[in-house]
């Protein structure tokens, strides 16, 4: 059994008994301690817990128990995901060394469909970045060159795949945080309709736009992952108890006479031309799939950045009050404990524990919803939410899905935009607006760059329509297989 | 509307953010917050006056088609058993009494 094995491979390998959950389980430990010290895409590797796990699932076969859909399959979680008894970080020092107490219920849903928990995932502190170099654990490298980022904020989830350490991961999505790090690495990142995936457990960034969702090394590997996770949870009210399609049949279906939109607006200035040259043949293969491509208007494009950065930042300045040095993480007590002054250790806890993306954008979340500017800040970019979301219920009524480019550019070099803020943000101009219209959207690997670096094709669908998504997903990727870092062996 | 953020203006925002800022980190925090408003003021381009706020994410399922009133439910409030309290209090820095323990902030 190789490490590469896709997440069906090894589910239906271990149903069967052709090979065990111990075996897959060794086998991904192999690859992770192989890679991970050269690609930090792991904090936490949960040896001892996963190899029981795997027991326990290769004992209940032997009993002649029917196994889950994902039984055997290692899976890596996100740090940003609360797992009982292993440390969660979220990438932050104020984090650093919690043992959260509960699963979040998309863990325990992985746990009861007999997937082992791997591992932590390395991402951007707080989930606020684009290039995972504000972890702070160190940043992740591209498994396709490791000069590079791999994107952020889910970094360490795309490059675990990438790099097939495992077959699949969590991550999570606000802004892009799961299509773009999958774009950059030539992986495949599902983030579904805001509310089809419960956010329990999850460590609130922006709690209007964060989502949970899959990467893996292939679309039915993701369309199944993505089965197990969604659905209604009672501990989350924003989850939604629509039904849950069959994803992994969507894959299959023929895609012919399907419209597929445009939009002109995410082919503008600012885009890679090789980007733009493999996407653009992209969405000819799937007019050669029995496609009908349309030109498709999404007007407000170009406010998306400010008016997620207006919103996300307020969100997350309200959410990142709960670090305080009170119930959990860091304390720092500048006068010495028992000594009173309550304020002074919120302070230092928090200049303690928070790096300086996390407090800038306190800071401009802070600004946005104070006296004097909510209304010509916050509430002004509430109303372009509005236009946003509506570019979109326009151009969904003349086409299926859209398509685009996920990421203006391939791969950028460590350290390259860390010093320029804004730059850092326009690296999710793409991906932005589907979550301010709360659409589903995926990456899927495109035709790479000549120098060799993955390119994404992002398929946005109308809110619930994950399965028409995929099934246009699955279609493109049977014409343009993904394919392997050489360094992943 | 355009704002000119300054020095001041920052540290007023630390501190209602319960941040407290190095010398330098204020510095550089000013100019950058300074660009990320100008930037943002671009909002201003688009007349919003006739355009309602999205307050809400939550799908209204009902017109949307497939699962009508299926979103936004809340659950019954009903007794469960929740977090075990010595696990929890595990995490906390300092806890005592069975309780979060934090520095005196009342003259007794």
């Amino acid at each position: 059994m190789a490490s590469h094995d896709e997440v069906i491979a090894i589910a239906e390998r271990v149903r069967a008994g052709e090979t065990s959950a111990l075996e897959a389980t060794q086998v991904a430990l192999a690859a992770i301690d192989a890679q991970n010290g050269a690609l930090n895409a792991f904090l936490t590797v949960s040896r001892e817990a996963a190899l029981e796990q795997a027991r326990a699932i290769d004992a209940k076969r032997a009993r002649g128990e029917a196994l889950g859909p994902l039984a055997g399959v290692p899976i890596g979680i996100k740090d940003a995901l609360c797992t009982r008894g292993v440390v969660t970080t979220a990438g932050s020092k104020i984090l650093e060394g919690y043992v959260p107490p509960y699963d979040a219920t998309v863990v325990a849903r992985l746990r009861a469909a007999d997937a082992i928990i791997i591992g932590k995932t390395n991402m951007d502190e707080f989930a606020m970045g684009s290039s995972n170099e504000n972890s702070a654990y160190g940043p992740v490298k591209n498994p396709w060159d490791p000069e590079r980022a791999p994107g952020g904020s889910s970094g360490g989830s795309a490059a675990a795949v990438a790099a097939r350490m495992v077959s699949t991961t969590l991550g999570s999505d606000t802004g892009g945080s799961i299509r773009q790090p999958a774009a950059l690495t030539g992986t495949v990142g599902i983030k579904p309709t805001y509310g089809r995936v419960s956010r329990f457990g999850l460590i609130a960034f922006a709690s209007s736009l964060d989502q949970v969702g899959p990467f893996a090394t292939d679309v039915r590997g993701a369309a199944r992952v993505l089965g197990v996770i969604s659905g209604k949870d009672p501990k989350d009210a924003t989850s939604l108890g629509a039904p849950v399609d069959d994803y992994e049949a969507a894959c299959g279906k023929s895609i012919k006479g399907l419209r597929i939109g445009v939009p002109e607006e995410y082919f503008a200035k600012g885009l890679d031309p090789e980007v733009e040259a493999s996407i653009r043949a992209a969405i000819s293969e799937l007019e050669e799939e029995g496609c009908v491509v349309r030109a498709v208007k999404l007007p407000h494009t170009r406010y998306a950045v400010a008016t997620y950065y207006v919103l996300a930042d307020a969100e997350a300045s309200s959410n990142l009050a709960r670090f305080d040095g009170v119930r959990y993480g860091l304390r720092v007590e500048p006068s010495g404990p028992g000594k009173a002054d309550l304020k002074a250790m919120y302070g230092a806890t928090r200049e303690a524990g928070f790096g300086t993306e996390v407090k800038r954008r306190i800071l401009l979340g802070t600004f946005v919803l104070s006296a004097g500017y909510y209304d010509a800040y916050y509430l002004k970019a509430q109303k372009v939410r509005t236009l946003i979301r509506r570019d979109f219920e326009n151009a969904f009524r003349e086409v299926d899905v859209i398509c685009s480019p996920t990421s203006p550019t391939p791969a950028f070099r460590l350290g390259e935009k860390v010093d320029d803020p804004l730059a850092m943000y326009l690296n999710d101009v793409y991906t932005l607006p589907a979550s301010l219209a709360g659409i589903p959207g995926c990456s899927v690997p495109a035709k790479p760059t000549a120098s060799g670096l993955p390119v994404g094709l992002q398929i946005v669908a109308p809110w619930l329509e994950e399965a028409k998504m995929l099934s246009v997903a699955a279609a493109f990727e049977a014409r343009s297989p993904a394919l392997v870092p050489p360094r992943a062996t | 509307m355009t704002t000119r953020i300054d020095r001041a203006q920052v540290e007023h925002m630390a501190q209602l953010a319960s941040l407290v800022l190095a010398e330098d980190e204020t510095a550089r925090l000013t100019r950058e917050l300074a660009d990320m408003v100008r930037y943002v003021e671009e909002l201003n381009e688009l007349d919003t006056s006739n355009v309602e706020p999205t307050t809400s994410m939550q799908l209204d399922l009902g017109k949307n088609g497939p699962a009508s009133g299926a979103g936004g439910e809340l659950r019954v409030d009903e007794v469960e058993p929740s977090l075990d309290p010595g696990e929890t209090l595990a995490q906390a820095p300092r806890s005592a009494h069975g309780g979060f323990a934090v520095p005196t902030f009342v003259e007794s």
